[in-house]
C-alpha cells in the first residue's frame, strides 16, 4: 500500500514552450529504459528477491513513481498551450492527430510501451545486474537530453533526475555485494 | 586518481564525410568505484543533499562535469 503525497519529489521548472523537447522527454516516460520500466521493473521483481534486498526494491521501485511525475509534469508543460501547428513542427503532428495534448506511454520515436522492456529472470543475481543496467542507461538517457536541452530550470530538474539514478546504480550494486557476502557464509556450516 | 570522465582519440579516416570529433568522452560517475559504500562518510547538510539529489559528497557527480581549473574546455 501508498501513500501519496502531493507534491513533486524535485521542483519542475519550465521556462519555455518546446514541444520538441516534450518529444525527447517521452523517451523517459515510456521508452525502454525510462521510469515507468524502472518502477514496473523493480516492483514485480521483489517478490521472488532474497528478503535482505526486498525492501531496496520497493523503496527504489517507488521513488521512480515520483520521477515518472516529473517528467510527466514536465512533458505537460511543455507542450500545454502548443497551437497544432507548433505540435506538427516539433515532430509530434502524428502524437496530436492520436493523443491531443494527452501523454501517452511511448518512447520518443512513438513506439508504445510494451512489458517486453522489462525482465524477470527469477535468478537474484541476473535481476540486480539489469537493474544496475537499466540505471546506467537511464543515466545516460538523461545526459543526452540535457545535452540537446537549453532550458536551464528544466535542466536543473533533470540533472536531480540523472543523480537519483547514480546512486539507484549504487545501491543495486551494493545489493548485489549482500547477496554475495550471503553465499560465501553458508560455506562454514 | 579518479576522474568523472575518460577520454580517447578515435581514428579519423581521410575520406570520412563530417568534420572530425577527435575526442570522445564518456562518463564514470563514482559508484563505478566505491564497492560498498563505507559507515559514516561525510554528508552534505540537509537542504543541499535535497538540491543535489544525494547526502553524500562521494557520490555526486555533476553533470555536465565541471572542467577542471586550467584544463581545457
Amino acid at each position: 500500500m501508498w501513500f501519496y503525497e502531493k507534491k513533486l519529489q524535485y521542483p519542475v521548472k519550465v521556462t519555455e514552450c518546446n514541444p520538441r523537447l516534450a518529444k525527447y522527454l517521452i523517451e523517459q516516460y515510456g521508452g525502454a529504459d525510462g521510469e515507468l520500466s524502472a518502477a514496473l521493473r523493480y516492483l514485480n521483481q521483489r517478490y521472488t528477491i532474497p528478503d535482505k534486498v526486498i525492501g531496496l526494491l520497493t523503496d527504489i521501485g517507488t521513488e521512480e513513481f515520483a520521477h515518472l511525475e516529473m517528467i510527466a509534469t514536465m512533458i505537460y508543460k511543455l507542450t500545454k498551450d502548443a497551437t497544432p501547428e507548433q505540435m506538427k513542427e516539433a515532430g509530434l503532428g502524428a502524437h496530436y492527430a492520436n493523443h491531443d495534448h494527452a501523454l501517452y506511454y511511448q518512447n520518443a520515436a512513438g513506439s508504445p510501451w510494451t512489458a517486453t522492456y522489462i525482465a524477470a529472470k527469477g535468478d537474484p543475481i541476473a535481476d540486480l545486474y539489469e537493474d544496475i543496467a537499466a540505471e546506467e542507461k537511464a543515466r545516460a538517457t538523461y545526459q543526452w537530453i540535457i545535452n540537446m536541452s537549453d532550458d536551464p530550470c528544466l535542466n536543473d530538474s533533470l540533472k536531480f533526475l540523472r543523480e537519483r539514478e547514480v546512486i539507484h546504480s549504487q545501491r543495486f550494486r551494493e545489493a548485489v555485494e549482500i547477496l554475495k557476502f550471503e553465499k560465501d557464509r553458508k560455506q562454514f556450516f | 586518481m579518479y576522474t568523472p570522465v575518460k577520454c580517447y582519440h578515435p581514428y579519423y579516416g581521410p575520406f570520412d564525410p563530417c568534420p572530425p570529433i577527435r575526442t570522445k568522452c564518456y562518463q564514470t560517475p563514482p559508484n563505478l568505484y566505491l564497492g560498498f559504500q563505507p559507515m559514516n562518510l561525510q554528508q552534505y547538510p540537509l537542504q543541499e543533499a535535497l538540491y543535489k539529489g544525494t547526502l553524500w559528497p562521494c557520490l555526486y557527480d555533476p553533470y555536465p562535469t565541471p572542467v577542471p581549473k586550467g584544463g581545457k574546455g
